[in-house]
């Protein structure tokens, strides 16, 4: 953008100067968060202690038992599910909002989407807890489960898909639709053959950003999901993901323990940042296809 | 072929129904079992038998100075960071391409490992214990990426010819910045700022472990005080009995989130009509 403007003058350097030194402070601060989380974790992590946590059979923080399989595979299976119902019900939504509603319906449905994407994640976890684990205990007890939490998280993370599909199918160019009208092709075939193949780069960017949001994702998960440990077996098994074990266990833990929650914090980044590396892959070649 | 295509579109009818149901459940639930709660005495009373009966004034006044304090840092720290990023920079430099990967990565942190860290630095190695001031600060680290995302985007949608007219008359880039682009921009600025409140006023797995869970009433930013999200947590699950006046407090705090967001959408849509008006 500076190309077009005058060179600098004196007082343009030094403000240049100010707000990149405020950025250093902001990109510093995640050279930070790391560093603390692994000088809290070292205790566990040095040499090959880290092996423990995948290869001990087991959470138990008292017998010096750190194993986070069986919650990393709870923390993967509830975010997978979650993305896998959310999916259809977000880009459905947003297909239904661009095409289908008409328009007095198709503004309060967008307007409750975006409200439902401020819902803060205690509500969320208050409601699932009173509402759904009584319903699904009558199906099948205890009640607090993987798909309590599956259905909770799906509700979350549902407006986030739709948004950002949203977003990519009303910036399509107009000529795709008038090309597929002149094709005389159907509504359906129109957006299930053409407009939703060229929005996907945009639809997949959102459903990963929903899924770093799954993820992440600790109250509304901890109070529906039941928290034993354990791999689950099956929806109906109580499960703990690594949030909600750090939420649990932070207040009383010391020692290795401590350090021990540390460590799944750690690996919590690491999840994250492999996804975002991902969408920003992804991204990075939407750009190229345009030049 | 006629058939498919009638099936898909009572499909979409379908999904959509599902999203508006299971709002309406929600917001039913919260709305129904949370109204009977509601008086000006809940929100003024102190809260007694750890919160089953009395009010949230505490908490309310504890969740306002946590805002306020992570407000006063994340303002200047955002909106510079924004302002480099848009207007100081080249857009295709290797230091903003890191800089855009950084920032993707603390937007997805999850809040969870904000309050590690915030436990970590804040509370621990700078010392400030379980208060205000270091929630605040952990809230602040957790709205940057938002804020400064938003303002980015609001300061890129000035139009290009106003920043050649304003060099053609000679005006610094500062000026510029000052007179010109910052006004433009100032409506998505502004709705990009309620919204990250929106997400900080929200906001339960940060707090737990830095601002604390005393619900007496704070007497600095240095005392602990309790978040208005982390209450109805503790009420639903540490609390036995609690349900109902968790819910009045999820009504409260669902109010202060629908206004902050409403508040943000309305300012930017007059704002832009204003503008619109003017530049015709």
């Amino acid at each position: 953008m500076s190309e077009f403007l005058s060179p600098p003058k004196n007082i343009d350097r030094w403000l240049g100067i100010g707000l990149s030194m405020l950025m250093g402070l902001v990109a510093l601060l995640l050279i930070l968060i790391v560093a603390f989380l692994a000088s809290e974790a070292w205790p566990v992590i040095q040499g090959d202690s880290w092996a423990r946590f995948f290869n001990s059979d087991g959470w138990y923080p008292l017998e010096n038992k750190f194993g986070l399989l069986p919650m990393l595979w709870a923390t993967l299976a509830v975010s997978v599910g979650a993305v896998v119902l959310a999916f259809p019900l977000g880009l459905g939504s947003a297909i239904f909002i661009e095409y289908y509603a008409p328009r007095v319906i198709g503004k309060p449905f967008s307007s409750v989407v975006t409200l439902l994407a401020g819902v803060p994640s205690v509500v969320f976890g208050l409601w699932g807890l009173t509402e759904l684990v009584p319903l699904i205990n009558n199906v099948h007890p205890p009640g607090a489960s993987l798909l309590t939490a599956i259905l909770v998280l799906t509700l979350m993370i549902l407006p986030t898909i739709s948004l950002t599909s949203r977003s990519a199918l009303s910036s399509l160019p107009a000529h795709l639709l008038q090309n597929s009208a002149a094709l005389a092709l159907s509504k359906k075939s129109m957006i299930v053959g053409v407009l939703v193949p060229t929005a996907s780069k945009g639809i997949v960017g959102g459903v990963l950003l929903a899924l770093v949001r799954a993820l992440g994702e600790t109250m509304a998960v901890l109070m529906v999901a039941g928290n034993v440990v354990q791999t689950p077996s099956g929806l109906f098994d109580p499960v703990r993901v690594l949030t909600a074990n750090i939420a649990l266990e932070m207040a009383y833990a010391t020692g290795e323990h401590r350090a021990a929650l540390f460590a799944s914090g750690l690996l919590l980044m690491v999840l994250v940042i492999c996804v975002v590396w991902m969408t920003s892959r992804l991204s990075s070649g939407e750009v190229n296809g345009y030049d | 072929m006629a058939m498919i295509d009638r099936s898909f579109t009572i499909i979409i009818w379908i999904m959509a129904g599902l999203v508006l149901l299971a709002f309406g459940w929600l917001v039913s639930d919260v709305v129904v079992q949370g109204a009977p709660k509601l008086s000006w005495q809940f929100l003024m009373d102190e809260p007694t038998r750890s919160g089953r009966e009395g009010g949230i004034y505490p908490i309310i006044v504890s969740t306002l100075l946590i805002l306020m304090t992570a407000l006063v840092v994340v303002l200047p720290l955002g909106l510079g960071s924004a302002i480099w990023l848009a207007e100081f920079s080249s857009k295709s430099s290797k230091r903003v391409r890191t800089t855009r990967l950084i920032l993707d990565v603390l937007a997805g942190v999850p809040s969870i490992v904000f309050g590690l860290f915030g436990y970590a630095f804040f509370c621990g190695f700078l010392d400030l214990g379980f208060s205000i001031l270091s929630g605040g600060l952990t809230l602040a680290c957790m709205m940057l990426p938002i804020l400064i995302r938003t303002t980015e985007a609001g300061l890129a949608a000035v139009p290009q010819d106003w920043r050649k007219a304003g060099a053609a008359l000679g005006m610094s880039r500062t000026t510029l910045l000052w007179q010109v682009l910052l006004p433009y921009a100032s409506p998505a600025i502004t709705a990009g700022l309620l919204l990250s409140i929106g997400r900080a006023t929200a906001e339960t797995a940060a707090l737990i472990f830095t601002s604390g869970y005393v619900d007496r009433m704070p007497e600095s930013i240095n005392d602990s005080g309790r978040a208005l999200a982390v209450h109805i947590y503790d009420l639903s699950m540490n609390v036995v009995g609690g349900d109902k006046a968790s819910y009045g407090s999820a009504l409260v705090l669902i109010l202060m989130v629908v206004i902050i967001n409403l508040s943000a959408s309305t300012l930017s849509e007059f704002w832009l009509e204003k503008k619109i008006s003017r530049l015709k």
